[in-house]
């Protein structure tokens, strides 16, 4: 069961736009957030789905949250988080405005907006907060562990929001889905066995929520995969380069 | 929110899987984001879905993925016309309009191209004799030039980048969206009915009798020899209208039955397409293809190989070459003779060639299709074949004809330059836009296009 409308933050992305689709494929009426205009897009999926399709501007790392869901002017049934940035490990730990952006973009604002979603959705029937983490909040490693902290950090709060909201009804789902083929890691060397489509995640997201699942690996192979990568003690760990 | 930053390389090949570059393949989402390498200065060319069989979508260095840039941008229900961005693949769209009761007007062989390739290609299909390329049906195209200016270009604006860019294998810049117009249909279903051909000439005055039907396309076998020399089963079809339907399908006439895709799992080794197999097979394919009149749903029938993922692989590791031949109607029937006795002779070929009768040239400057016949089939690259397709070069040639720039990745400048008498006003109009330098590919090299 879809709760509708589903709102989607960060929309722009390439896990938005195929989330946008899938979700607007099952019938659901979908509001598209993102920074900047988004009017391509929201033609696109009114074109595409037959029905009006609205778009609502949103930055997660600016803006008052409350204030963002109040002028929406309707309660969502499904909120999903899309929103993140990479960016770059060695610049984020060298440069401190850096590292705040990509902390700021992970972290904070998708879980200050999601705080939000969870005040405002009280009453939703079949309510369902999604928020995309990553593998890479699993364990901190040092080639990309400003992000992988943030990730851990959103991971954290979802399994907390999650026990939190269950007494009254409202789902909270963790997606990590591993490598994604998207315009982010594009030119990446990614191995095809574990690297995802976008289409692929959103169809797997939307498939997880119709079962209520609570933490989904979009490949199911990453599962064992991370439960290695954690269960490696502390004294090797740092003498591997991962 | 992610931006996109400059990436390493990925190994990028045709369709064909010959020849394969190391270069950046950059994947950009919409269609302002995709001027933005053009910033850089440097030589480039964009790249739909890849499914061209050669160079024409390779780079050296910088390769633009269009497939991120696939929106809707309009439709309107009135006259058809819909416009979209190019990175849109055919097989979304036709998922998409099909239900609400529209066809695409020309569709190649495979669903699994973008518009933008479409464009690029000037791609045609079994209607070719009636209704012309896909850009017949094309009313504007938004280019993204060298100085990353974007211009509409259509048969009144702009006319000759138009006509440059229409078949123009993507060295006018980068196409960014494309308006065309759609046709009704009623059923996604279509009407074949089925003929055999024992000759070359039989098939030949098959199509001339078939030229009313809206699609016609023949399967031939290129190691028939002798008496049987160019024996062909013919396909001809038409939209089938609700009422011709049976009574349990016509309450939702436009529902596609899709069967699950197979894949090619591995590398195919050589033997299992060496003469004895193929042959047989062909024999085998030619005897099932029964006369008659048949119901076939749309899928099987336009994309008979899209049902089995990376059919590329069966050549095996070292790729295949397609050869795709048009001879002027007059000296089809000599070049053809000569031709299929040369592929029959080595005995290398695919198992299924497909002849094809085509209308009238289009607008486009290095537009393929011409009056006439038209042979497409494939080869394994090894060095005897290569060496076969150098003699048919030279047969086209002495015929009047000419290669398609889609399928191509051996052919020399100099055929080529034959085969395509618009070149020189192509290379005026790339000259006039400054478009030469910033737009190039391994084709465009290799050719001097």
């Amino acid at each position: 069961m879809i709760a509708s409308p589903v709102l989607i933050l960060g929309a722009r992305s390439d896990i938005g736009r195929a989330l946008a689709r899938a979700y607007a494929d099952k019938g659901a009426a979908v509001i598209l957030a993102a920074r900047g205009d988004m009017e391509a897009e929201r033609r696109d999926l009114e074109l595409r789905s037959g029905q009006p399709v609205r778009a609502v501007t949103i930055d997660v790392t600016d803006g008052e949250p409350d204030t963002f869901f109040a002028t929406l002017g309707e309660i969502p049934g499904t909120v999903v988080m899309v929103a993140g940035l990479l960016g770059d490990q060695e610049r984020s730990a060298a440069d401190d405005t850096e590292a705040a952006r990509v902390m700021a973009t992970n972290y904070e604002g998708p879980a200050r907006y999601l705080l939000a979603a969870a005040r405002v959705m009280r009453d939703v029937t079949d309510g369902c907060i999604i928020g995309i983490s990553s593998v890479a909040g699993d364990r901190g490693r040092g080639s990309n562990f400003v992000y992988g902290s943030a990730k851990a950090g959103l991971t954290a709060f979802l399994s907390g929001l999650r026990n939190a909201v269950a007494k009254q009804g409202l789902h909270v789902m963790t997606v990590k889905p591993g490598f994604v083929a998207t315009q982010m890691t594009s030119g990446m060397k990614l191995p095809p066995p574990l690297t995802a489509q976008p289409l692929e995640v959103a169809n797997a997201i939307i498939a997880a929520q119709e079962k209520r699942r609570d933490v989904i690996y979009v490949k199911a192979r990453w599962r064992p995969i991370m439960m290695v990568i954690k269960t490696i003690p502390e004294g090797v760990f740092k003498k591997l380069s991962l | 929110m992610s931006t996109s930053t400059p990436s390493n390389t990925t190994k990028v090949a045709g369709w064909g899987r010959y020849p394969t570059v190391e270069a950046e393949l950059r994947r950009m989402i919409g269609t302002d984001a995709a001027t933005a390498p053009i910033a850089s200065g440097t030589s480039l060319i964009a790249r739909g879905n890849g499914r061209s069989y050669g160079d024409a979508s390779l780079h050296p260095r910088t390769m633009i993925d269009m497939r991120g840039c696939d929106r809707l941008v309009d439709f309107d229900p009135g006259t058809g016309l819909i416009a979209c961005e190019a990175g849109l693949i055919l097989a979304d769209l036709i998922t998409l309009m099909l239900p609400r009761g529209w066809w695409v007007p020309v569709t190649p062989g495979t669903k699994l191209v973008t518009i933008g390739g479409m464009v690029a290609s000037d791609v045609h299909g079994k209607n070719h004799h009636g209704s012309g390329t896909f850009c017949d049906h094309v009313a504007w195209i938004d280019m993204a030039l060298g100085d990353g200016q974007v211009l509409r270009c259509s048969r009144t604006d702009h006319a000759d980048l138009f006509a440059a860019t229409c078949g123009g294998m993507g060295l006018t810049g980068i196409i960014l969206r494309v308006a065309f117009t759609m046709v009704p249909v009623e059923s996604a279903t279509i009407r074949q009915r089925r003929q055999r051909a024992p000759t070359l000439a039989h098939a030949i005055a098959a199509f001339e009798e078939a030229q009313d039907w809206t699609y016609s396309v023949a399967w031939i076998d290129c190691l028939a020899t002798g008496a049987s020399l160019g024996r062909s089963a013919i396909l001809l079809g038409e939209h089938a209208r609700r009422d011709e339907l049976p009574i349990e399908g016509r309450s939702a006439p436009l529902q596609r039955k899709l069967g699950r895709a197979k894949t090619v799992p591995v590398d195919m080794p050589g033997f299992v397409l060496g003469r004895l197999s193929v042959s047989i097979f062909n024999r085998l394919y030619y005897a099932a293809q029964r006369p008659g009149d048949t119901l076939v749903p749309l899928d099987p029938y336009f994309y008979p190989l899209d049902a089995i993922h990376d059919w590329n692989r069966i050549y095996g590791r070292g790729g295949f070459v397609q050869y795709q031949c048009v001879l002027p109607l007059a000296a089809s029937q000599a070049g053809y003779t000569r031709i299929l006795a040369e592929i029959a002779a080595v005995g290398q070929a695919s198992f299924l060639a497909v002849l094809k009768r085509m209308g009238p040239q289009s607008f486009g400057m290095l537009s393929f299709p011409l009056e006439g016949y038209t042979l497409a089939l494939d080869f394994p690259t090894t060095p005897v074949n290569l060496a076969l397709l150098d003699r048919l070069d030279a047969i086209t040639i002495d015929h009047g004809g000419r290669l398609y720039l889609a399928k191509d990745a051996r052919a020399s400048a100099a055929t080529m330059a034959v085969g395509y008498p618009r070149l020189g006003e192509f290379r005026a109009v790339r000259r006039h836009y400054g478009l030469e330098g910033r737009f190039s590919s391994l084709l465009s090299q290799r050719l001097a296009l």
